[in-house]
């Protein structure tokens, strides 16, 4: 299984970014997307300083996937669409069936997770369109998975959400603005001091989601690094790390050594417990709900 | 000047008898989901069996109504046979369209059915034309029905790009997040609107009188808290007061519903085909209520949309059976977002 690297989720500066993948660049990862998923307002990064960002990490070694904006709601939403659906460099993973209209016979592109792809016969489409890996919706379990797996369409990958907090939701109203009382036309890009987004708590205290402007994610961390072995024997090839403000290349590091077996599941998990935002969940892989934590499946078989 | 066209009135039914009313108080269209996880609405005790579904049809086309199948989940493997039976009734009881979100039971549908007229669901999350334009190219979709998140310039504007005729959310629920791009549900319960059909299922919701208050909870999470001079309303989890940086607050959105009776003359401008009624799960008693008061304000800015003005007692009658007894223009309003 190869190791991807998710977009960055959050709203950071353009300086911290560009670091943040001048550290990427010596990690194992194998795979890269770049770009913003989340809110066409955001701008520190322009499709040039992305540009340059895979160029730098394609030097390095690393597969590099551009990633469309999921929310696409204007003329000049769908202007940008076009930018990155006709780059002639690099592939680019389509967030909307708007991405997949520019880029269908054109060249051949990644299923993001937002496409709702649920069954063999929409999956079949897609491949016939041009994609060649695709990424399971979040809230799929491994049962659900495995039909798809039987009857996946040759020389398309499996990439599987594995660890991060969990891109739940998508709206059009901005979250962040929301809590400092502005409008979004107005919103004074202050989600740019959320390096990992704002915790929203139940009234019991409880961390429960997390705000990061348009998108809802899970304030508990998903994460499969105890399911190595049920995600290999699904047939998944790609495994996305979603990017964090800090430890991100520690968290590639356990990853990588746990596939290639240098440390097991639960020395990897131990590692992480202080290198993840909250405690971990794994719940849609097992067909629970997101934010239960089952039990590591390696574990159960030395009991 | 009237408008050269007809704007249909789209209303829900979660039973027989709520068709019944819908089509007598002047409803062009009615929809309705089978008794399963096929559709987004999917209650115990609601939707139609087969027989129902018969007995739906038979009535409208009487009356001159049209009957819609929303088959508006996306199946998954082990359910597809269930889902593709779902669309052979619909074309055997001759409803008139089938409302879909997943592209795999499209291309069945259309290759099935080539004369079945298909809808993109609202859970097909389509917010721009190129989006629209896809479904329409491959499949031959008739009609997009829109995301409530989109400002009444951005359809404007997504009008003018796509060939489809437009059917948009007037009243009912109002889904703060992108339909079909929200998982909140199934994190908190194991279901969703994609996967199972539901939204904060009644199985997962407890009520508990505490010291603290009526406390509402979805699979044990707490999702609101109310005092005693509150209305405790459903714990539908975006709806819910929650804590960010210690301010306790709706941090997603209020309950309230939308209403867009003000937009009409400006809905009719752009050409708007379809003005649907959120509510499959509400009462024959609500869905009569709903649809005389918009067949009134429709048949009024008809005949001069220039002149239209919204009558108080239409905004009274609504306001009444708004969740939460608000009601919003929701993101057609721009400031909303």
């Amino acid at each position: 299984m190869k190791l991807a690297l998710g977009p960055i989720l959050y709203y950071w500066t353009r300086e911290r970014v560009q670091e943040f993948y001048t550290d990427i660049a010596a990690t194992p990862v194998d795979i890269v997307y770049l770009g913003e998923t989340v809110c066409s307002r955001r701008h520190v990064m322009r499709l040039a300083d992305w540009l340059e960002v895979a160029t730098m990490l394609t030097a390095a070694g690393k597969e590099v996937v551009l990633s469309s904006l999921t929310l696409i709601e204007s003329e000049s939403d769908l202007k940008s669409l076009r930018r990155i659906a006709e780059n002639n460099d690099f592939k680019v993973e389509a967030n909307d069936m708007g991405a997949v209209h520019r880029l269908e016979g054109r060249m051949p592109f990644i299923a993001g997770p937002y496409l709702n792809i649920y069954n063999p016969q929409t999956l079949q489409l897609l491949a016939s369109l041009g994609a060649q890996r695709w990424v399971m919706p979040v809230e799929m379990s491994q049962t659900a998975l495995q039909p798809l797996q039987q009857a996946r369409p040759l020389g398309m990958e499996t990439e599987v959400f594995s660890y991060g907090r969990l891109p739940l939701a998508f709206s059009s109203r901005c979250f962040t603005a929301r809590f400092h009382n502005l409008p979004k036309d107005d919103c004074r890009f202050l989600c740019i001091n959320d390096a990992d987004g704002k915790i929203m708590r139940t009234r019991e205290g409880k961390p429960f989601l997390v705000i990061n402007g348009t998108q809802t994610q899970s304030a508990l961390v998903y994460n499969l690094v105890g399911e190595m072995d049920s995600l290999g024997s699904t047939g998944v090839d790609v495994l996305r790390i979603s990017p964090q403000f800090e430890n991100t290349v520690e968290i590639i590091r356990l990853f990588h050594e746990c596939l290639t077996q240098q440390i097991s599941a639960e020395v990897a998990m131990q590692h992480m417990q202080s290198l993840m935002l909250e405690a971990a969940c794994n719940g849609y892989w097992h067909g629970q709900p997101g934010m239960e934590q089952m039990f590591l499946a390696s574990a159960a078989h030395h009991e | 000047m009237p408008p050269d066209y007809k704007l249909d009135l789209v209303c829900p039914a979660g039973s027989l008898p709520a068709l019944k009313v819908a089509v007598d108080n002047g409803a062009d269209c009615v929809y309705l989901g089978f008794r399963d996880d096929t559709n987004a609405r999917n209650f115990t005790g609601l939707n139609f069996d087969a027989t129902n579904a018969r007995a739906g049809v038979e009535y409208a086309h009487a009356k001159g109504a049209k009957v819609y199948l929303a088959l508006n989940t996306y199946p998954q493997s082990q359910g597809w046979e269930r889902w593709k039976k779902a669309i052979d009734q619909a074309a055997d009881f001759g409803m008139d369209a089938i409302i879909l979100a997943d592209p795999g039971l499209m291309q069945y549908a259309m290759k099935t059915y080539p004369k079945m007229h298909l809808h993109l669901s609202v859970q097909g999350s389509a917010t721009n034309y190129e989006a629209i334009n896809f479904y329409h190219e491959h499949f031959g979709i008739r009609r997009a029905v829109l995301p409530r998140v989109l400002s009444f310039a951005q359809v404007e504007e997504l009008a003018a790009g796509t060939p489809v005729e437009l059917e948009l959310f007037g009243f009912g629920g109002l889904c703060v997040m992108v339909e079909g791009r929200c998982s909140l549900s199934s994190y908190v319960t194991g279901e969703s609107p994609n996967n199972c059909g539901v939204c904060s299922p009644p199985k997962a919701v407890r009520w508990q009188k505490t010291s603290n208050g009526m406390e509402s909870r979805l699979n044990g999470v707490l999702i609101d808290r109310y005092a005693d001079d509150e209305n405790a309303g459903y714990p539908t989890l975006c709806k819910g007061r929650f804590e960010v940086e210690g301010e306790t607050y709706y941090a997603m959105e209020e309950p309230t519903s939308l209403n867009t009776l003000e937009l009409l003359p400006e809905l009719l401008r752009i050409k708007v085909r379809g003005l649907k009624i959120e509510g499959r799960q509400r009462s024959p008693a609500y869905v009569a209520q709903v649809t005389h008061v918009w067949r009134e304000a429709i048949d009024l800015c008809m005949k001069n949309p220039a002149g239209f003005t919204v009558k108080p007692s239409w905004m009274t009658e609504l306001g009444k059976i708004s969740e939460g007894q608000q009601q919003t223009l929701g993101a057609y309003n721009r400031p909303w977002k």
